[in-house]
């Protein structure tokens, strides 16, 4: 039996707004061939599980319903490791200043 | 799901759903088949510089520090001719709440919604923009919904977009996300319709008089601190607002020989409803994407006119690489202290490049900087870069090609503007204006004079185009 998420929970729903196929005429062709997707979170009007269709209160009180895709949602965007092209410039730039006599 | 009847009812019905939510009734402005009373549109909203500096003072918009990039200005003279390299200073738009000058035109906007007793606002906006209006919205008591274009149809988010979604709703706003495509306009319109709140659009005069405080106080303080205008103001183009609010406040303190200069990045070759470019851009504003467009057509917009009419006011307009802008990142960093996210430093890429052209005594102001962070750095960008298949590499910035390659200069004299051809772009604007015509319109005379005005050009340059466009 799958968990129920509790009423009141931070989730995430998901809809579909046009389907492949049926875009606006002037999208390309790559655009064309995938779906309009929106996603919105909000607070979760009662229990059910991952994947039902469910209905939301968002923050401005809004009730929306589609499918229930995400759970308390991380924000998972980062810095991610440092870009070696990048970290040597300011090594690069200081020496060019010194050799003119405008760094210490 | 969207019904096809519903799509063209409420289509239909795009004028009233505007004229409500915006509580402006554009029709009145109109003086031809084309022109509009630009000016009147902006003057009968009541906010001339003034009365805007005091409405952003209330929620500490505004006053930013400028600062002089002594190290910066040295390394150009590293790279300059003998006796050139201007100096160059920044205007630290990142010191406003949210972190960048968009709060400048959120807050004339709220203040607007909430004299007109609108409940809430809403938002169509990816960028800096979203998080200003929620911000000013929290402050003002008002609801706000933001309307994203967020994550391609692989599910991953723009790494810049996400840290929006963060900032907005981290200041309580409702966030709709949605993948590529301009059918965004729908589901805004739709929101607008169904909750009846302002529209806040990037496009409205409220939000572009809100930028003139901008061009009015950098003015003040250069000449404050160096008894002068500034020789040259950059911004960073993209919509057209930034352009012309600053242009507009610079004359209104009566620099009126500044030459304001336009700099986006160039994204040449991407194509911006395209779901598989969406991320390879590794920019989501101050870019080609917008610029053209925008200059070339301005009325292409959530409102009937477009306040942001940015090829009035600019003298020049320049092109930087991805690469350029994202080596002036780390430089900024590392010679001035200063951590500054990607749009302000596209002006600032494009500025290194021309202070080479000017005598050491002149003086270049970079209008602006924003916040940096998780998602909104060069680090993020590149690294989604890599994982998309774009090429990061050393070497001569005139090999970087969007989507493809992005070259880090290997020198900073190798840092160069493309400059747009203006004669062109003024072609084009001409071009969509005729195109916009409807059967049996004809221009008047009050049309070409509007349209002189427009593209900055002569009533007889204007007549000269048309004719050969025909
Ligand atoms: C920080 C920053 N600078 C510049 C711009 C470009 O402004 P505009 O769209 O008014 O040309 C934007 C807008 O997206 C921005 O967020």
């Amino acid at each position: 039996m799958t968990e129920l998420i509790e009423k009141d929970t931070w989730v995430e729903i998901q809809n579909i707004i046009l389907p492949a196929g049926e875009r606006a005429p002037q999208v390309p062709d790559d655009t064309q061939q995938v779906p309009l997707e929106m996603r919105v979170k909000g607070f979760l009007v009662e229990p059910a599980a991952l994947g039902d269709e469910v209905e939301i209160v968002t923050p401005v009180g809004r009730r929306l319903r589609g499918k229930l895709v995400d759970v308390n949602p991380a924000y998972t965007h980062q810095f991610g490791a440092p870009i070696p092209e990048l970290s040597v410039l300011g090594r690069e730039v200081r020496t060019m200043l010194r050799q003119r006599g405008q760094l210490k | 799901m969207i019904d096809p009847i519903s799509y063209e009812a409420l289509m239909s019905q795009r004028a009233e759903i505007m004229k409500q939510s915006v509580g402006l009734d554009y029709s009145q402005y109109e003086t031809g088949v084309i022109a509009f009373d630009y000016e009147r549109l902006l003057a009968d909203t009541g906010y001339d510089v003034s009365t805007a500096c005091n409405i952003q003072k209330r929620t500490a918009v505004g006053n930013t520090p400028l600062i002089e990039l002594k190290n910066i200005t040295a390394l150009v003279r590293v790279a300059a001719k003998p006796g050139k390299g201007a100096r160059i200073f920044v205007k630290d738009e990142a010191a406003n709440p949210s972190g960048s000058f968009k709060d400048r035109r959120a807050s004339l906007s709220v203040h607007e919604a909430k004299q007109k007793n609108f409940t809430g606002v809403v938002a169509a906006t990816s960028g800096n923009y979203g998080a200003a209006v929620a911000s000013q919205a929290a402050k003002a008591g008002l609801r706000c919904i933001v309307v994203q274009e967020a994550f391609d149809s692989q599910g991953i988010a723009q790494p810049e977009i996400a840290e929006k979604t963060r900032a907005c709703e981290g200041y309580g706003a409702e966030v709709i996300r949605l993948s590529v495509g301009p059918e965004l306009f729908y589901v805004f319109l739709q929101v607008l319709q169904e909750t009846g709140y302002f529209n806040a659009s990037l496009y409205t005069p409220y939000s572009v008089l809100g930028i003139e405080t901008l061009g009015y106080e950098l003015a003040v303080q250069v000449q404050q601190q160096c008894r002068v205008f500034p020789d040259v103001v950059i911004a960073t183009h993209a919509g057209g607002g930034n352009v012309t609010g600053t242009a507009r406040g610079l004359r209104k303190a009566g620099a009126n020989d500044t030459r304001v200069i336009a700099a986006s990045v160039d994204l040449s070759g991407l194509h911006m409803a395209s779901d598989h470019d969406f991320n390879r851009k590794s920019f989501t504003t101050g870019h080609t994407g917008f610029s053209m467009p925008f200059t070339t057509w301005p009325d292409r917009v959530d409102v009937p006119r477009n306040a942001a009419r940015a090829l009035r006011y600019m003298d020049r307009f320049v092109t930087i690489t991805q690469g350029e802008v994202f080596y002036i990142t780390q430089i900024l960093a590392e010679l001035e202290g200063l951590q500054r996210g990607p749009a302000g430093n596209t002006s600032l890429a494009a500025a290194f490049a021309i202070a080479q052209e000017l005598d050491e005594d002149r003086i270049i102001v970079v209008q602006e900087t924003e916040y940096t962070g998780a998602g909104k750095h060069p680090f993020s960008q590149l690294n989604l870069a890599k994982q998309m298949g774009v090429q990061v590499m050393r070497g001569d910035p005139k090999d970087n090609q969007p989507g493809q390659r992005i070259v880090i200069p290997e020198h900073p004299s190798q840092i160069t503007v493309t400059d747009v051809d203006l004669d062109h772009i003024r072609r084009s604007y001409l071009h969509h204006a005729m195109e916009s015509l409807h059967e049996g319109e004809r221009l008047s005379d009050i049309d070409i004079d509007f349209l002189a005005a427009e593209t900055r050009s002569s009533k007889t340059y204007v007549q000269e185009v048309i004719n050969a466009l025909h």
